[in-house]
């Protein structure tokens, strides 16, 4: 069992409030992301889940539990850092045995699940040696097989993979992705990289300054955003945004429309501008199109190897089904 | 020419070392010759350096005079009682301060740092007068107390350095893995600060052994350690420097030779964090 659900939690550092009372529930067995810009007190939410910090007001329950005031031990969660935060002076096999040794179990059913969780993580040939002696990626299963020999009721993840390089962050992601399918256990996981968020949740959490912008689906956040922010957040390239009479000309302060949902030609469209820069990826081209009277640059993203070359004059038309618009707040409309 | 340079300056930062390093050792030698003269020529003047009757004399009047091994196992009782009375106190002092410091952690620690700067000599009086009553005085325990906390300060302030350098998620995970407090300390903290542990510990025992201000004048003979021993041979009349001599050599050797096999441990210990 892994629900957890958080009531009017809030937390101020002095007179300075992090986070303001929110509520949130997070359901059994579902891969939940906080995610938002650097500060936004996502990893701080965590803490307050996990109990590293005390919350400032509300209650958070655990499968029912009040556990608000309770030890981080006390709350069967289990936590991966950012840094790994491995125990460098023990071989791997005491650092994935330590929170069995805390709760007091035998050494059979020690050394059992120390097997077991090594097998599952292809960590069983370094059980010996200490974690300065392992890769980045291996030290992160390290630090997994201690949260899962503990058999938590959920999983929290603080930004596990920044300190990976991009190929092993891919793989790892996998991994993680693939353990919770298996485990079908809660996990929380903290990332600023929305590709992370999209790829593996069951649910994203959008926080801005401490404030839940928005709740759902990784496609809902994409196709439905409740405002510019998560518009903006969600999806890459950006989405475009433009405001000003043709904004107001759909009935809106603002229209968002992504960089995937316009068409470039070279012969006609809605909106006409110059081609300044293109990046080639090979599957895709983005087109940065500047002069178009209606916002300082639009990307556009088109498959395939793109004709126009910088200098060119394009047009751009947009899907119209995918436009969005948005009211003076940033609301969508 | 770049490599003439550098040798040049490397020749000149050797002999200014060996320099400095030769007048610091200096007066241990004296000591040391001193104490192997007969005590005529240890007064001689013109002194006299390498050319003199060499004589074991001396040691074996002090050892007569005085039994060296009683002072000797009170030196080690207290130096050795007062770092562990110490560690303990202040292992979790130190681990507050750095782990969960308030609004008056950096006041209170630069506060225990400023009573090592009053003269110990201020609180003399106090000090004797409720070590009297509480029947302390020339007692093995008194002097572990004192020396303790004239130590404390630096002990505090050496572990604190030590523990800010040990990252705090390494802790949490430990709490977060179902380690209670003293568990934490005693499983990952204490093993990820032993060097820096043991250079205190090591510093600390050194220190103590060579507190000469407090177990001088807290003793008379029962629990008068090596400090003490050295005073008995200075006299107001009479030859004495070479007996005292052979007593300081005597008082010394020991933690000359424990400060010479922990070397390593020590300059390791006291540039942790500065050189990594």
């Amino acid at each position: 069992m892994g629900q957890i659900t958080l009531s009017q939690v809030s937390k101020r550092f002095g007179d300075v409030e992090v986070i303001p009372p929110l509520d949130l529930s997070i359901e059994d067995g579902e891969f939940v992301v906080f995610v938002g810009p650097s500060g936004c007190g996502k990893s701080t939410l965590l803490r307050l889940i996990a109990g590293l910090e005390d919350v400032s007001g509300g209650h958070i329950r655990i499968d029912g539990r009040d556990m608000t005031g309770a030890p981080p031990a006390a709350r069967g969660l289990a936590m991966v850092f950012q840094s790994y935060a491995l125990y460098p002076h023990m071989t791997v096999r005491a650092n994935i045995t330590f929170p069995l040794r805390m709760a007091g179990m035998d050494r059979d059913e020690r050394n059992r699940r120390v097997e077991a969780a090594a097998e599952v993580l292809n960590l069983t040939a370094y059980l010996d040696r200490r974690p300065g002696q392992l890769s980045g990626g291996q030290r992160q299963r390290v630090a997994i097989g201690r949260a899962i020999v503990r058999e938590p009721a959920a999983f929290l993840f603080d930004e596990p993979l920044s300190n990976l390089d991009a190929a092993l962050r891919v793989g790892m992601r996998l991994e993680i992705s693939e353990l919770h399918q298996r485990l079908a256990t809660t996990m929380i996981y903290v990332t600023h990289d929305q590709v992370e968020a999209m790829t593996m949740a069951d649910k994203i959490v959008v926080l801005q300054a401490g404030r839940i912008e928005q709740v759902g689906s990784p496609l809902d956040l994409y196709h439905r955003p409740l405002n510019r922010f998560v518009a903006g957040f969600i999806g890459s390239p950006r989405m475009n945004f433009i405001e000003g009479p043709e904004a107001a000309r759909h009935g809106a302060h603002a229209i968002g429309i992504r960089p995937e949902h316009l068409a470039i030609s070279a012969g006609g469209g809605d909106w006409r501008g110059t081609v300044r820069v293109t990046e080639h990826l090979g599957s895709d081209t983005f087109f940065h199109v500047h002069d178009t009277g209606l916002a300082e640059a639009i990307t556009v993203r088109a498959t395939g190897d793109g004709i126009p070359g910088p200098g060119d004059t394009v047009w751009l038309t947009p899907d119209m089904d995918r436009l969005h618009r948005f009211d003076a707040k940033g609301s969508r409309i | 020419m770049a490599r003439a340079v550098s040798l040049r300056r490397k020749s000149i930062n050797t002999a200014a070392a060996w320099t400095v390093a030769l007048l610091l050792f200096f007066p241990i030698l004296w000591t040391l010759l001193t104490s192997f003269k007969p005590e005529a020529q240890a007064v001689a003047s013109p002194p006299r350096f390498l050319d003199f009757d060499w004589t074991l004399k001396n040691y074996r009047d002090v050892e007569a005079q005085r039994a060296y091994f009683r002072y000797f196992w009170n030196s080690v009782i207290i130096a050795l009682g007062s770092t562990g009375l110490g560690l303990a106190v202040g292992i979790p002092a130190a681990w507050s301060m750095a782990f969960v410091p308030g609004r008056r952690t950096r006041d209170l620690l630069m506060w225990m740092l400023s009573t090592k700067m009053m003269p110990a000599v201020g609180v003399l009086v106090p000090i004797y007068l409720i070590f009297r009553d509480l029947g302390l005085l020339d007692s093995r325990i008194g002097l572990i107390i004192v020396v303790m906390l004239m130590n404390l300060p630096i002990i505090i302030w050496m572990l604190y350095t030590y523990f800010k350098e040990i990252p705090g998620e390494i802790l949490e995970a430990a709490r977060m893995d179902g380690a209670t407090l003293g568990k934490e300390i005693l499983y990952v903290l204490t093993p990820m600060a032993m060097p820096g542990i043991a250079s205190t510990l090591l510093l600390n025992i050194i220190l103590a052994w060579n507190e000469a201000f407090w177990t001088i004048n807290l003793t008379v003979a029962g629990a008068a350690p090596l400090t003490k021993f050295i005073t008995g041979f200075s006299s107001p009349q009479g030859l004495f420097y070479a007996k005292l001599s052979a007593a300081s050599t005597m008082a010394i050797a020991p933690i000359l030779i424990l400060g010479w096999f922990s070397q390593k441990q020590l300059v390791r210990g006291l540039t942790f964090g500065a050189v990594k």
